[in-house]
């Protein structure tokens, strides 16, 4: 077991690399700074520009693999570089990662859990009204692109603080600015911030979940050695649970590897729309400025994240399954 | 006849059916489709009943219904009395407490019976755990499953059950389900197809486990199958089930002896015996689907027998001996489903499914089944249609064997023919995928196999599963060079064959696989699928246009059959349209992997006579890869029995079957069981401990050296010779070609 994990942890970290050579490659060739100063009312001296650009590390004269040396060297000492404001890219990435681990942690073990439990109840009532009614809302939601989703959410949050008369439910932000009190009333605060974001991440896991675990389901539900349990006197639901669910969860790994990918991305959207400062917001508003390290920070940790939750799927995968550990 | 709970004598029935039905599909605009229809079965304390018939009869939905376990959708009807208490219609609850303490079951599959993901004593720990009270502990429960697994006679039974199922054989598996039916010393206990996927020596093990286990615990079985000989070794009495619904049954020895119902003769006569070399007799036509059952006698489209009376309603089961017509209500008594019971007693299967006579010219080679065209329903077929074709087919020439060969074969001789395949020394190895592949396990499938067959003869290929059969038989096909040997096929050297030569010699191999479902294209009309190793062949589409046709007739089918596709087809033709095809180039190698193992027997004695009617008119050489050492009996001039991946035995059938030499050859055939339960009864059985599992195999000395049963009898320095010498084959007496790989072979 620990041998498995060292050999797939050993891949990610490959991976990771290769990730972060080819974002740095696609942000400096896509992504234009030198606009970014150019644009600027009164335009700087083109002098000026270059002097600016050169300190951060952008400079579009320079060749890409010098650039990226130069950035690489600083990276392996802990520095990653300025933002094209000339902060620190390590301190505002400690800032967000906090907020964007919130919302993705929370979001997916939600979706993932309700998602599966809703999949096993469809594929158990195939052809009844709940499992008809989980279908539509699934393919509902997988066909809204997250921004509307979460749009449609705020709108609603709207209209239930309108109708409250009170704010109910908070939309905004990710805590109230300047709250006074002590950590209870900043632990409720937050976790009132974060369920209308998380419900939106765990809508989409859940309506991709429930569709791949009810097709799992159905799959054991067909198999002999469900019928076997049955033989043996367990009631339909029972052996359903003790030998038939834990072998429909072994494709699920590989698709939560996969979805949480989607997760991301639909991330990023939430975060903006809800006003997260999170690692989404920051990549949207570092593509409009050009900031070239701070994208590449992004696209790492996004990286890291969907490495990981491989990493954790193949785990899962080996403690459900008995038959990798011992062939 | 009390069914209440007083009444349970020793005699008194813990299983009662009555009209079981078992219906599907009720839409609301279908009616149901009724599967079973209507099935009466008694079983009796400690006794067993065999449930024969063929696929699609409804052996399992029968057998699954007495638990409350027919699939989804199904609609039970009638009434199942447990130990004197209705089944049907109780709630899930209730029958979930049934199950497993007062009725269990055997499985088919023991590999998918069980949840993969779980130790297998685990599995038979909670088990018990389920229904004891109060509950064991799980150590208990533990400790209780490895006792049961020791009783079924697994070897290494805490091993065993510290295992998951993949690690253990598939008999092992069987015998631990069986361990598991019995953990709470159940009533009644249901065995559906319990030794099918397993071979015949372990089939014999799985037997005996299941004997043991019955008499320990006092059960009565209902054993279901379609074979025979497991009926006819086990079960005291009989029911036979055909279209869904019981017509024939009794004491075993009655039903399987003397049947006195069309359809029981008839399968009784399919079966292919090992004792003797009678060719058995196919029973024309197949079952009725279900829904289309009309209202007279389902069987009455395939009997010769049948009256227009029998079209007009269903006979019911009467009393078959005239002492026994009284009391046809009695469980013992024979009774069968037939309208015309005392006619029957007169025919012999042979007689009244009208084989041909044995001087059938050579190059008639037109099927005795003439194929009950898919568009034709079962009712409208016309009586006797198997009496020979008029309108004889003589064209029976194909383009590498012009004329076809006059000379016929004499078994077991080793001069006649030329030699269209030679095989010395064959190796093949395999890397176990999975791991780096310096460190990868070599898996030696096939170790050192010598092979010859020549013109017009059949050789068979025998042994266990994993004894190398099919390797042999592929690496053969692939007409490539071998890791190890010398393959010549017409005296080229496949290992030095151009690519051009190697496309020419293609032709002359061709290849009838195992599962006629799944080798054929569902989406080509059969034509094509006939005529495509003619278009490879490069054959003029003309020529091609004109030989089709031919090749389906030849092999009992009809020409408009080519536009059909292979799922209108049934199984039987299905491996016809896989014998036409590979006939098509015309090849003097005709490689045969199980070629009747996936059809029921009465099409598989159809299949079989063509095959051989084929080789007397068109004289290809057959390599027949079989497990079914009866199919071998009757198909086979020679045979050649495999272990381990090494020839151990060759020679004629009648000698290797008459007179075997090595200690293999002996077990396997011994474990054959014959479809007469007087015969089967009385013969002695040699059980052979369970095989090795997959893996690395001795390096030195005979491989069988740890399961034989001749080498644990022999002094230590004798014994010594089979640890150290790896046996070679020589002659074996008196026979010429007979030759045995065995230091002390049986005299």
């Amino acid at each position: 077991m620990s041998v498995l994990i060292a050999r797939r942890l050993a891949r990610c970290v490959v991976l990771f690399l290769v990730s972060l050579v080819l974002s740095y490659a696609l942000a400096s060739t896509a992504l234009d700074p030198r606009a970014y100063f150019e644009d600027r009312r009164p335009p700087p001296p083109t002098r000026v520009v270059d002097a600016e650009l050169a300190r951060l590390g952008m400079d579009d004269r320079a060749p890409l693999p010098v650039r990226f040396a130069h950035w690489a060297d600083g990276a392996v000492h802990g520095d990653l570089g300025r933002t094209i404001d000339g902060e620190s890219v390590r301190a505002e990435f400690g800032r967000r990662i906090g907020v964007s681990v919130r919302l993705l942690l929370v979001g997916t073990l939600a979706g993932t859990a309700v998602g599966t439990l809703a999949g096993v109840w469809s594929a158990v009532r195939r052809g009844g009204f709940g499992d008809r009614a989980l279908a539509g809302f699934s393919f509902a939601v997988l066909c809204v692109p997250t921004f509307v989703l979460a749009l449609l959410l705020k709108t609603g949050a709207l209209a239930v603080n309108r109708a409250a008369g009170t704010g109910v439910v908070k939309y905004t932000g990710e805590h109230t600015p300047g709250l006074q009190g002590d950590w209870s009333v900043h632990l409720r605060d937050t976790a009132a911030h974060l369920a209308l974001p998380a419900l939106c991440v765990a809508l989409a896991a859940i309506a991709l979940y429930s569709r791949y675990q009810r097709a799992a389901t159905l799959d054991v539900l067909g198999a002999d050695h469900l019928r076997t349990a049955r033989a043996k006197g367990l009631t339909p639901g029972r052996a359903l649970l003790r030998h038939g669910l834990r072998i429909s969860l072994v494709p699920m790994t590989v698709f939560f590897s996969f979805g949480v990918l989607t997760l991301v991305t639909g991330a990023v959207f939430t975060e903006r729309v809800f006003g997260w400062p999170g690692m989404g917001s920051w990549l949207i508003d570092s593509v409009e400025k050009g900031d070239v390290n701070s994208v590449v920070a992004v696209n790492g940790f996004a990286a890291a994240v969907v490495l990981l939750a491989g990493l954790v799927a193949d785990v899962l995968h080996a403690l459900l399954d008995p038959r990798v550990r011992q062939p | 006849m009390s069914t209440g709970p007083a009444a349970r004598g020793p005699a008194a029935p813990v299983l009662q059916v009555r009209g079981l039905t078992v219906a599907f599909g009720a839409g609301r605009r279908r009616p149901a489709v009724p599967v079973v229809r209507g099935v009466d079965l008694v079983l009796r304390r400690g006794e067993v009943l065999g449930l024969v018939g063929e696929s699609g009869a409804g052996k399992s939905l029968t057998a699954l219904s007495l638990l409350g376990l027919a699939p989804p959708g199904a609609q039970v009807g009638g009434s199942v009395r447990l130990l004197g208490e209705e089944v049907l219609g109780r709630p899930e609850r209730e029958l979930a407490a049934l199950r497993g303490s007062r009725i269990a079951m055997v499985f088919q599959d023991p590999l998918h019976a069980f949840t993969p993901v779980l130790r297998v004593g685990d599995q038979i720990a909670e088990a018990l755990r389920i229904h004891e009270r109060p509950r064991p502990r799980r150590e208990t429960a533990l400790r209780r499953a490895v006792e049961l697994l020791d009783f079924v006679g697994v070897p290494q039974p805490s091993r065993a059950a510290r295992a998951l199922p993949h690690q253990l054989s598939g008999g092992m598996l069987q015998r631990a389900m069986i361990a598991m039916a019995v953990a709470n010393r159940p009533a009644v206990l249901v065995a559906d197809e319990p030794t099918s996927a397993l071979d015949v020596t372990v089939q014999a093990q799985v037997l005996e486990a299941l004997a043991a286990a019955r008499r320990e615990t006092g059960a009565a079985l209902l054993l279901v199958t379609h074979d025979l000989g497991v009926v006819a070794g086990a079960a005291d009495r009989v029911a036979v089930l055909y279209a869904g619904r019981v017509v024939e049954t009794g004491p075993a020895e009655g039903v399987l002896c003397r049947p006195r119902m069309p359809y029981t003769l008839g399968l009784v006569g399919s079966v292919p015996r090992l004792d003797t070399r009678t060719p058995p007799t196919p029973v024309p036509g197949t079952a009725p689907a279900p829904g289309t059952i009309g209202p007279g006698c389902p069987f009455a489209a395939r009997c010769p027998l049948a009256e227009p009376e029998c079209r007009a309603a269903e006979p019911p089961l009467t009393g078959v001996d005239s002492l026994s017509r009284a009391g046809t209500s009695a469980p013992d008594a024979h009774t069968a489903a037939c309208r015309r019971i005392p006619e029957v007693r007169r025919w012999s299967a042979a007689d009244l499914f009208g084989r041909p006579p044995a001087d059938t010219p050579e190059l008639d080679v037109t099927g005795t089944e003439p194929p009950a065209h898919p568009s034709t329903t079962p009712g409208a077929a016309p009586a006797g249609p198997w009496q020979r074709a008029t309108g004889a087919f003589a064209h029976a020439g194909s383009p590498n064997t012009a004329g076809g060969t006059a000379e016929g074969t004499v078994p077991g001789a080793g001069s006649v023919g030329e030699v269209v395949l030679s095989v010395s020394g064959l190796g093949r190895s395999y890397r176990l995928p999975g791991f780096r592949q310096r460190r990868a396990p070599v898996v030696r499938a096939v170790e050192y196999v010598d092979l010859e067959v020549r013109r017009g003869q059949t050789l068979a290929l025998v042994g266990e599963s994993g004894a190398g059969k099919s390797t042999t038989l592929r690496e053969i096909a692939s007409l490539a060079a071998p890791q190890a040997g010398r393959v010549e096929v017409l005296g080229q050297d496949t290992a030095l064959l151009s690519r051009r030569a190697a496309r020419e010699l293609r032709t002359a191999v061709q290849l009838v696989p195992q599962d006629p479902a799944s080798s054929l294209d569902p989406r080509m009309p059969v034509g094509d699928i006939v005529a495509e190793p003619l278009h490879a062949a490069r054959v003029p589409p003309a020529v091609v246009a004109a030989r089709v046709p031919r090749l389906l007739t030849q092999v009992g089918l009809r020409p408009v059959d080519a536009d059909g596709y292979p799922h209108e087809f049934s199984g039987g033709q299905r491996q016809r349209v896989a014998i036409a095809r590979a006939l098509a180039v015309g090849p003097a190698l005709l490689l045969l992997d199980e070629p009747v193992s996936a059809l029921d027997v009465s099409v598989q004695a159809g299949i079989l006579d063509l095959l051989l009617r084929l080789k007397r008119a068109l004289g290809p050489a057959y390599l027949l890869v079989s497990h079914d050492l009866a199919v071998v009996r009757q198909l086979a001039d020679r045979v050649s029995v495999m272990y381990a991946g090494r020839t151990v035995e060759t020679g004629g059938v009648a000698e290797v079957f008459g007179r075997p030499r090595h200690p293999y050859t002996r077990a396997l055939l011994s474990a054959v069981p014959l479809p007469d339960p007087v015969a089967e009864r009385s013969r002695r059985r040699i059980v052979l401990p369970a095989g090795p599992g997959p893996g690395p195999r001795a390096v030195s000395g005979c491989a069988f050296r740890a399961r034989c049963p001749v080498q644990a009898l022999l002094p230590a320095a004798e014994r010594r010779r089979c640890a150290e010498e790896t046996p070679r084959a020589r002659s074996a007496g008196e026979a010429a070609g007979h030759t045995v790989s065995c230091h002390f072979p049986h005299r």
